[in-house]
């Protein structure tokens, strides 16, 4: 099994680090297109998610449902920023607690036919209403790494 | 669960994340706790009530005085979440790694 990297950058972040051996286009799809994430993204054995809604688009919404034995939970949220094959910010809420939003970035980066995928949680309520990380770049430079990292590594 | 998105609400503000790293010295009355942070006691009460109702402070009662304390519980609660939220990732990759193998069959 690959390592999975956990770590708490700030005492409201939660930071997860994964290598997986596929090409980014492949990595982008099974985190987007609803046939696959159902497949993957259930959570705790004995769970299944049989509601999966993506509207993959700037303020599109997405729904998630899960069932197990005796129970079923849900999160939503809406898409933030796009990048495709790069980046996406998103709001993130779990039914069981309505009024707490949590802000989540997930970064996909390929190297060497490898793909990692960085996802930080933001339990910051400032951070989730502002939509703002720490993060130095803008959207449009963000862009242009990940188009950048995709020239190398096709060039290597 | 406990009510950890409470906990992590009390954490996001840089005021509580102070009174908690100076009660992890040892307890402290509200008037010891608010001559470091020259605050007026209404706001270091909203803010002592803010971790208390997450679990992280305790108060405790001796004579006229209420000294707050640590609840270490509530920080074991935040490891065991952080254990379990792994372990669910964990699993949760495991089962990419699957599909990932069957998308790369379709088209090699």
């Amino acid at each position: 099994m690959k390592p999975l990297h956990m770590t708490t950058p700030t005492d409201t972040t939660i930071e997860i680090t994964r290598s997986f051996d596929a090409p980014v286009s492949m990595v982008w799809r099974a985190h987007t297109e609803p046939d696959l994430v159902k497949r993957w993204l259930t959570g705790p054995s004995g769970h299944t998610m049989p509601v999966c809604e993506i509207d993959l688009s700037v303020g599109g919404a997405y729904r998630y449902v899960w069932e197990w034995s005796d129970g079923r939970m849900s999160a939503y949220g809406t898409f933030r920023e796009i990048v495709p094959e790069c980046r996406l910010l998103l709001t993130e809420t779990f039914d069981i607690f309505p009024d707490n939003e949590t802000l989540v970035e997930q970064v996909f980066s390929e190297a060497d036919g490898q793909t990692t995928v960085t996802m930080s949680l933001h339990y910051d309520s400032q951070a989730t209403r502002d939509g703002v990380l720490q993060s130095p770049m803008d959207e449009g430079l963000e862009a242009s790494y990940c188009s950048l990292d995709a020239l190398i590594s096709e060039t290597v | 669960m406990t009510n950890l998105d409470s906990v992590f609400q009390a954490l996001s503000d840089p005021t509580r994340r102070a009174i908690l790293a100076r009660l992890i010295e040892g307890e402290a009355t509200v008037d010891e706790l608010r001559e470091p942070f020259a605050m007026s006691q209404p706001s270091i009460s909203r803010h002592l009530k803010v971790l208390e109702q997450a679990g992280l402070i305790a108060t405790r009662i001796d004579g006229t005085s209420r000294p707050r304390r640590i609840e270490p519980a509530a920080f074991a609660a935040i490891e065991d979440w952080l254990k379990q939220y792994r372990a669910v990732w964990q699993a949760n990759y495991a089962r990419l790694d699957d599909v990932l193998k069957e998308l790369k069959e379709e088209d090699p």
